[in-house]
């Protein structure tokens, strides 16, 4: 398979870990933030090939996990509605929010249904004009510009059933509140392959010079994210904080200038929480006034007071880089993939859900 | 959730792409792609749309860096 089987060659990747631990000496601690580098770490042993002074953390990523609890219960309450069909990506649907989930309510009789794109959502809009259609917009960078199409298209289309929640996230906007807030360990960023591929590397700029911690765009295969780490390792050793690019063949630094500009016409930059940060200035995207007929904030009352985090979930903690599963106490015994208290170990690429798969501490 | 693979583009209809990847297939829409791509071009496709055309010269600076680390002798085509 081109562009994949050459990025999983083993020998390769045992010559490139003897590279890593050769020019090695400074301790250091990596954060990664995309849920798809958290997985792949895990499943190919990344860890276990490492200097044990070189640390890896995993950072907010996930966005099912970063997810707050409110917006959860916004979408049980569109659930509830009569004549609504709630559409969205798999992992939302056992999500906690503070009384039900997804699962549950359609368990209930709720018209929830998981959709691959939106395009899905917008099939089903066309297939039901009696009923009104909401997609559940969660994701970064890489997942909003292809909701933004889908409004362009149901606009263009004349079609009025479908409207968008939007609970979409973007990602530097959260580094630089990881790393103003102080508490963070972190000598540099595995900065996420296909937000990148989008966004470019614009944004990493600020961060590599403002807080000096360098900022490796890497892909996603073995050979990718040894490389990152050797690019990172360098710049440690040298004392540099740059930003630079190891995903070559799907990051340019301009990023992807359509799919911005799409994701810009719809959407607006909004102050948003996240879960275990709190609200972060600009760092979600609401739906511009322009497109109002397609905001479900704008067409159903989802005003409701704060929700508070599950009692005793560690995940605002896991997710700021300050905690590791293994050190919340629920972990393991009370919360489980099976019967899950917070989002990380809901979704298949939140942390607590690959310790629990893959580390056997 | 910001999964998206390589795939080789098989099929062109408007703004529609049907791609394969070890012998899946799947439909995308071109709306939002940085290149509009030609057939047996890779794409990285994701959640029903392909974002990236990948230019295989860029795919190369990668594996000469690898040939410059030493890791390999030489670089695949």
């Amino acid at each position: 398979m081109k562009y994949l089987s050459e990025y999983r060659d083993g020998r390769v990747a045992s010559k490139m870990a003897d590279r890593i631990r050769a020019i090695s000496t400074k301790p250091a601690r990596f954060m990664e933030i995309c849920g798809t580098h958290t997985v792949a770490i895990f499943k190919n042993g990344v860890r276990e090939v490492l200097p044990d002074h070189i640390g890896l953390i995993s950072g907010p990523g996930c966005p099912v996990c970063v997810t707050a609890t409110r917006d959860i219960d916004k979408a049980i309450k569109l659930a509830r509605i009569p004549d609504v069909i709630v559409t969205t990506f798999g992992d939302m649907l056992r999500v906690p929010g503070s009384v039900s989930s997804l699962q549950k309510e359609k368990g209930r009789g709720a018209d929830v249904r998981m959709v691959y794109s939106t395009m899905d959502s917008l099939a089903i809009a066309r297939r039901h004009p009696e009923k009104k259609v909401i997609f559940l917009g969660v994701g970064f960078e890489t997942t909003a510009p292809t909701i933004a199409a889908a409004v362009v298209a149901a606009e263009a289309e004349g079609i009025k059933n479908f409207s968008v929640l939007s609970s979409h996230k973007l990602l530097p906007p959260a580094m630089d509140a990881l790393l103003s807030g102080g508490e963070l360990d972190v000598s540099g960023f595995m900065c996420p392959g296909h937000v990148s591929t989008v966004i470019g590397t614009a944004s990493y700029e600020a961060v590599a010079a403002q807080y000096h911690t360098p900022c490796v765009v890497m892909g996603f295969e073995p050979l990718d994210i040894l490389q990152g780490i050797y690019m990172l390792v360098s710049q440690i050793e040298a004392g540099e904080a740059r930003v630079e690019i190891q995903y070559r063949r799907a990051v340019a630094p301009q990023g992807n200038p359509n799919a911005l500009q799409i994701m810009n016409r719809v959407f607006e930059p909004c102050d948003a929480p996240w879960r275990g940060l709190g609200i972060i200035p600009k760092s979600g995207l609401a739906l511009r006034d322009a497109y109002r007929a397609f905001d479900a904030e704008a067409l159903f009352d989802l005003k409701m007071p704060d929700s508070p985090e599950p009692p005793g979930c560690k995940c605002g903690e896991i997710l700021r880089g300050v905690k590791t599963p293994t050190e919340c106490k629920l972990f393991r015994d009370v919360c489980t993939p099976e019967s899950p208290v917070g989002p990380c170990m809901v979704s298949s690429e939140g942390t607590c859900a690959a310790y629990y798969k893959y580390s056997h501490l | 959730m910001c999964v998206a693979a390589p795939m080789k583009v098989i099929e062109i209809e408007g703004d529609t792409i049907r791609a394969e990847l070890g012998g899946v297939t799947k439909d995308a829409r071109l709306d939002i792609v940085d290149e509009r791509p030609a057939l047996g071009d890779y794409v990285i496709i994701h959640a029903g749309y392909a974002l990236h055309r990948i230019d295989p010269e860029d795919a190369k600076i990668t594996l000469a860096l690898w040939k410059e680390m030493g890791v390999i002798d030489e670089i695949p085509e």
